[in-house]
């Protein structure tokens, strides 16, 4: 699961990324957001949005996305 | 008055606020795994890092047994204050609207600051407290205390008088939305703030202005 | 991994020790043993370069309930309760990883008081960089304050103060020194000697990864150097959750009786405390390794006995009580394995199962290692270089508003606003409203004084008046808030002692150690050395922290250091001496250079007596020690602190043979600043320099007369913070 805040919500972190990374030779970076990333393995896959909006992601404030990766179960 | 001060694993100032209810009538801390509020007429959920603050600030200490009783406790009437950690809890339980996010400077702050209260409705149950004295001097510590809500839900607050505290002007150690510092629910009987009263109950510590935050939680009085 | 003979070296032991293990083993080490061996034989653990010199320091007073020896040092502050503390250095783990060294740094002091029992209640930390507009430094800045905090604050035990300097000789080896007092009952202290043949060995807290491999001999006792990045694998992650559960754990299980002895886990993990704990009990240990609960299935033996995991306790449990300790500990849902037991072989036995995978006297293992004899020589001179950054021809209120806001001098509020200082409901003095910080003990009924001083510049200049500086500095700061001494703890960050000149610094530095503790009657109950902390361009400057513990009777009668009345009188106490050697100007100036006046400590002593006296009396309205940039400093602080400006005449400085300018800006033991009513200040013997009042700093000096803003002055000391985030890492 990614977790990211959402569209329009203050990112200090992604800022200070951002304000961080000319100093280093990046230019021309932008829109820098910093989320979280949840690995699990499941049974039952039809309830991890269930998962997410109870207890991983706060749906006031963050965004999540599910992605199943191939190879595992 | 008897007073229940949660204590979940990774709280800090559980004993802090024990000893500030004590000064108003007798305390007691309730583990988180217990259930049983019997015989407690206010509730305080504590500052702290619950569970470490893993996840989310307060994400995983909502999930308790003692936080399930403090829902039930809420919906019954009963007066609960949440406190910086204590706080995020209530609002990751859904008893406050909102959310507390990283500080706009994304560093931990600990400041003594002036809290203004805002005048409420007649009708909450945990009275005001601002004819006497326009600001109350406490301290603030904390890394993830950035009041956010959208701004119509901001509005509503505001026109329900749901607003309980805001910092001063110039005062606002996060970049909290509005200057808000404290809310509470719509009944007025859960409230959540940032700052920490219990840590000015003792003028040798730096002031007794929280001992006014706690007296209102009392005055609340029981629910019949 | 094999460990092959020439392994040794690697693993940083010398080709005579390794005979020496081959001696006393009468065979060959295998490779759990040789890393045994090696990581007790460390530096870090087996102190071979300073324990003959630290034999010279004066342990023993009425008041001492545990010395050196045990997990930290602790006084008896009456009623029944003892106050426990210690410092120690995170050095190289932090300049490798700044944010989790300096948090693993404080999770490590913490677990050594509560490992007696003891309530942690207060964190100082001392710490040293590089300049200020080095990148390098402010990285290491920004990550040390950060992880201080981020574990401090997490586990809600209250930073009370401390002190940051920025010199050039750190910017390759900081150092980040951490201090924990703590607060306990002396009946149920408990200390770290194994006993009773036949008990249980638990392990608690986090499980065990392959954290800090080789940390204490790799990371501890070598310098570092090109390469810095290889090393980050070892460094320790710490987890505040996990220790806040483990501090509360251990708190009840010797609150219910159920410990006969415990001891934390810190450099060289299972290995040293395990084999430190025989040792102090005169007994031996079975550990099983196949028992230790593992974050990784399949680690070797050698690295479960060296892992440097953090949050992890050792306890030793009679049979019969076990059970209910393992209760205990599934209450706080922290981890507990009975994983070995206490015998009666002298020695130490690791098991794998059935097999025994090592076996080695304990006696060898831990007090096995030689010691070695210094080889010191005086340098020629001074041998850290010194650029200089402020024009000699500066004006004297140039001069002034440049020496405050200099990072060393500056105000350290942006780093101690990131720590929580009020938790727990004791800090009656937070940081920078007084000389030191000051607790409030209920329990005692009085209160106690807190500070942690070592300016390793003047130590650079001259290790034996540095050193004997440093402590006065602490008395001084403690008598200002009417405290008295009963202890001190100290961490001796060195450079490489098998060096001729390091040596002679290390050597200087405890020999005044000791004579400055003993003239003044303060035992020293515990302390930790870091040595090789030196870069490519050679070693750190020698730094003696010094941290102290003082008593005040009524927490409510203490005083802070800001000028709190209007017309005032101020005046000068003690045998204030300034001159501009190894001065914060002289450092701007690039005039450093070797040598300062020998502190007078009889009669420093006797002004701190008097002040405190005066200060429990509640005669003062302020009281501040002269330090760092001198009296034109201390006085801006003063007024800075209180919004309140004063006019002075230095005349008086003058008699005592100063010039204008080091009357204003030299530095020297033996000075305080006090306001506070003509008559009391006359009756302290107080020398008059003038009166508090108005918007302005005006002082008058010879011809370096000068009057500065309070406004001005404020801006140039709180501008720490400003420019740090104008221009972050």
């Amino acid at each position: 699961m990614l977790i990211r805040p959402k569209e329009g919500i203050l990112d200090p972190q992604g800022k200070a990324v951002e304000r961080a990374l000319p100093a280093l030779g990046f230019e021309g970076v932008e829109h820098v957001r910093v989320g979280r990333m949840v690995e699990l393995e499941a049974e039952d896959p039809e309830r991890l949005g269930e998962l997410c909006e109870k207890l991983l992601a706060n749906p006031l404030i963050e965004d999540y996305e599910i992605e199943r990766l191939d190879g595992a179960a | 008055m008897r007073w229940g001060v949660l204590q979940f694993p990774g709280s800090c100032d559980e004993r802090d606020a024990l000893h500030a209810c004590s000064l108003l009538g007798e305390a007691r801390l309730v583990w988180h795994e217990e259930r049983d509020l019997d015989g407690i007429d206010a509730v305080v959920v504590p500052g702290g890092f619950s569970y470490g603050d893993y996840l989310r600030a307060g994400a995983i200490a909502r999930f308790s047994p003692a936080m399930e009783a403090v829902a039930e406790f809420a919906a019954a009437g009963g007066s609960v204050l949440g406190i910086c950690n204590g706080f995020q809890v209530l609002c990751e339980a859904h008893l406050l609207p909102g959310a507390l996010l990283l500080n706009e400077h994304t560093r931990f702050t600990c400041r003594q600051l002036d809290l203004t209260p805002v005048d409420g409705p007649k009708s909450a149950r945990i009275p005001r407290i601002s004819a006497h004295r326009p600001t109350l001097s406490v301290p603030a510590k904390h890394g993830e205390g950035r009041y956010f809500a959208p701004d119509g839900v901001l509005d509503a607050l505001e026109a329900n008088g749901q607003i309980a505290y805001r910092y001063a002007p110039g005062q606002n150690p996060n970049g909290s939305a509005r200057d808000i510092a404290g809310v509470c629910n719509e009944a007025g009987n859960v409230l959540g703030l940032m700052p920490h009263p219990e840590h000015a109950v003792d003028p040798l510590t730096g002031s007794t202005d929280g001992l006014r935050v706690f007296e209102a939680v009392a005055a609340a009085g029981v629910p019949a | 991994m094999t460990v092959e003979v020439a392994k040794h070296r690697e693993l940083g032991l010398t080709d005579a020790e390794f005979e020496l293990i081959v001696e006393k083993l009468g065979r060959e080490p295998n490779d759990v043993e040789l890393a045994m061996f090696s990581l007790l034989w460390s530096e870090h653990c087996a102190y071979k370069h300073s324990r003959k010199l630290l034999r010279r320091l004066p342990t023993e007073g009425e008041r001492v309930v545990m010395g050196p020896g045990e997990n930290a040092g602790a006084v008896d502050i009456g009623n029944g309760y003892a106050i426990a503390f210690k410092v120690e250095s995170h050095n190289h783990p932090s300049a490798v990883e700044p944010l989790q060294g300096a948090a693993t740094g404080v999770g490590g002091i913490l677990r050594d008081v509560f490992a007696l029992g003891a309530r942690p209640i207060a964190i100082l930390d001392s710490l040293r960089f590089g300049e200020l507009d080095s990148l390098r430094s402010r990285h290491l800045l920004d990550g040390a304050v950060r992880g201080i905090g981020h574990y401090g604050n997490s586990i809600g035990v209250a930073n009370v103060g401390g002190e940051i300097y920025f010199e050039a000789p750190y910017e390759h080896n900081c150092l980040v020194n951490a201090m924990c007092v703590g607060i306990a009952q002396t009946k149920d202290m408990v200390r770290a000697a194994a006993a009773g043949v036949g008990n249980a060995v638990v392990l608690m807290g986090a499980s065990t990864g392959r954290d800090g491999i080789g940390g204490a001999s790799v990371l501890a006792s070598a310098e570092l150097g090109e390469g810095d990045e290889a090393k980050r694998p070892t460094v320790q992650i710490g987890d505040p959750f996990e220790e806040s559960k483990l501090l509360e754990c251990c708190l009840e299980l010797l609150e219910k009786g159920l410990l006969v002895s415990l001891q934390d886990l810190g450099a060289a993990g299972l290995t040293s405390s395990a084999g430190e704990m025989a040792s102090a009990g005169s007994v031996g240990i079975d550990l099983d390794v196949a028992r230790v609960p593992l974050r990784e299935a399949d680690m070797e033996p050698f690295e479960i006995m060296v892992s440097e995991s953090q949050e992890r306790m050792l306890g030793v449990v009679e049979p019969a009580k076990v059970a209910e300790v393992l209760a205990v500990c599934e209450k706080w849902q922290t981890g507990a394995a009975e994983i070995g037991v206490v015998t009666s072989t002298g020695r130490v036995r690791v098991l794998r199962g059935e097999e025994v995978v090592g076996e080695m006297p304990v006696e060898a293992l831990v007090d096995g290692c030689p010691l070695y004899d210094l080889s010191p020589a005086a340098p020629e001179g001074w041998i850290y270089g010194n650029r200089a950054t402020l024009d000699p021809g500066a004006s004297a209120e140039k001069t002034l508003l440049a020496l405050l806001a200099s990072p060393s001098i500056a105000s350290k509020r942006w780093a101690f606003e990131q720590y929580d200082s009020v938790v727990g409901s004791r800090t009656v003095r937070r940081p920078e409203s007084a000389d030191a910080a000051v607790l409030q003990v209920p329990e005692a009924d009085n209160a106690i004084a807190v500070s942690i001083d070592g300016n390793g510049r003047r130590v650079a200049c001259d290790p034996h008046a540095g050193t004997v500086e440093a402590v006065l500095e602490c008395v001084q700061n403690l008598a200002c808030v009417g405290a008295e001494p009963l202890g001190l703890t100290n961490c001796l960050n060195f450079g490489n002692p098998e060096k001729p000149v390091p040596a002679w610094q290390l050597d200087q530095a405890v020999s005044a150690l000791a004579e400055a503790c003993g003239a003044l009657g303060i035992p020293v109950v515990g302390g930790n050395v870091s040595l090789y902390n030196e870069g490519p361009e050679g070693p750190i400057y020698p730094t003696p922290v010094v941290g102290m513990v003082g008593e005040l009777p009524d927490p409510a009668r203490t005083c802070g250091s800001a000028f709190a009345r209007e017309g005032d009188a101020i005046g000068l106490l003690g045998p204030f001496s300034p001159t501009l050697a190894g001065s914060e100007l002289a450092k701007l100036r690039g005039e450093l250079g070797s040598g300062l006046p020998q502190p007078d400590i009889a009669t420093t002593a006797a002004a701190c007596a008097t002040l405190r006296e005066a200060v429990r009396a509640g005669m003062l309205s302020s009281a501040h020690d002269i330090s760092d940039g001198g009296l034109a400093c201390a006085l801006a602080e003063s007024a800075i602190a209180g919004g309140l400006g004063c006019s002075i005449d230095l005349q008086p400085l003058r008699e005592r043979g100063c010039s204008p300018e080091e009357a204003l800006f030299g530095e020297g033991p033996g000075g305080f600043l006090l306001s506070g009513s003509r008559a009391t200040l006359e009756e302290l013997g107080a020398t008059p320099l003038g009166k508090v009042g108005g918007t302005t700093i005006e002082i008058a000096a010879g011809d370096r007369s000068f009057t500065v803003g309070v406004g001005a002055a404020a801006s140039a000391w709180v501008s720490l913070g400003a420019r740090f985030e104008a221009d972050p890492i």
